[in-house]
């Protein structure tokens, strides 16, 4: 028997960026302990790849959830214009006051892209090297967070 | 449970048209995936089973079975064929790969009887990918 099917679009951005894991709230030694070369006060940066996932049903006259011509122009505009070869922690607003961890990136881009008017936005997968990633969803989205 | 993925790849080629709108409506709509003339993908599927193991074999299903399905279900219906033209279970729909992932998953799922298909995940390119599970809400189409 034939189940009912959900799609989903995932498409794949990158941009380059530099941070610092440092927080006000703790002294230096703990900034060190906790984040250790990530709080070089002069930064680091990484590419980072990044996974917009979109649902929503198919459009019968073009085949899709969502056209790439729209999708492409609105995730470069919210989040690759702000944060491609920015310093995170000075230029992008929200993390003058939350750390700008890629868990905190991933919220922070979950929120920029959520009001993308033709699907659904299920899922944000940001990949910060090779061997570390991170990904927030819907499903995180309705959980209160706390205050930064 | 255990879900197993299976990968393959097969080159097709494919463009975007819809005769319900005119000429400069699927030039914007579609951009240069309207080109008449086509242009192709190589192709990355991958399918995920979901099953118990069997006791006896250790497994969710037999590989080897997988690969044949997959072999004669997309790879010979898909690999170097021309989507619009070639595939019937095509036929009326833009090639999308939201749409060729759907077609995918009413081939596939009558034939597995080992497992339950799980997931239809097919890459046009590195950076797009369009995957196809059952609706657990409802709420698709």
């Amino acid at each position: 028997m034939s189940r009912p099917l959900k799609l989903s679009l995932t498409r794949r951005y990158r941009f380059a960026a530099s941070h610092r894991l440092h927080s006000g709230s703790f002294s230096p030694e703990e900034n060190l302990r906790l984040y250790g070369k990530c709080s070089n006060p002069y930064g680091h940066g990484h590419n980072y790849t990044l996974e917009v996932t979109i649902t929503g049903p198919v459009d019968a006259e073009t085949g899709m959830v969502a056209n790439l011509g729209e999708l492409d122009p609105f995730v470069e505009r919210e989040v690759v214009e702000a944060f491609d070869h920015k310093f995170l922690n000075e230029e992008v607003p929200e993390f003058r006051a939350s750390v700008p961890t890629t868990e905190n990136v991933c919220r922070e881009i979950f929120r920029r892209l959520k009001s993308f008017p033709a699907a659904h936005l299920e899922r944000v997968w940001i990949e910060e090297t090779s061997k570390n990633s991170f990904e927030f969803g819907e499903e995180s989205a309705g959980v209160e967070q706390p205050k930064p | 449970m255990i879900r197993v993925t299976r990968k393959l790849e097969f080159s097709a080629a494919h463009y975007y048209h819809n005769p319900n709108f005119s000429a400069e409506e699927n030039r914007r709509i579609f951009g240069k995936c309207n080109n008449p003339h086509g242009h192709g993908h190589n192709y990355v599927l991958e399918v995920t089973v979901a099953g118990e193991p069997d006791p006896a074999t250790g497994m969710v299903l037999d590989l080897k079975e997988l690969k044949d399905i997959l072999q004669r279900e997309v790879s010979d219906r898909m690999d170097h064929r021309n989507l619009n033209y070639e595939v019937p279970e095509l036929a009326g729909q833009i090639p999308t790969c939201e749409n060729i992932a759907a077609v995918i998953w009413r081939l596939l799922e009558p034939k597995i009887t080992q497992g339950r298909l799980d997931r239809v995940r097919l890459y046009e390119s590195p950076d797009l990918f369009a995957d196809c599970t059952a609706d657990s809400n409802g709420s698709g189409r």
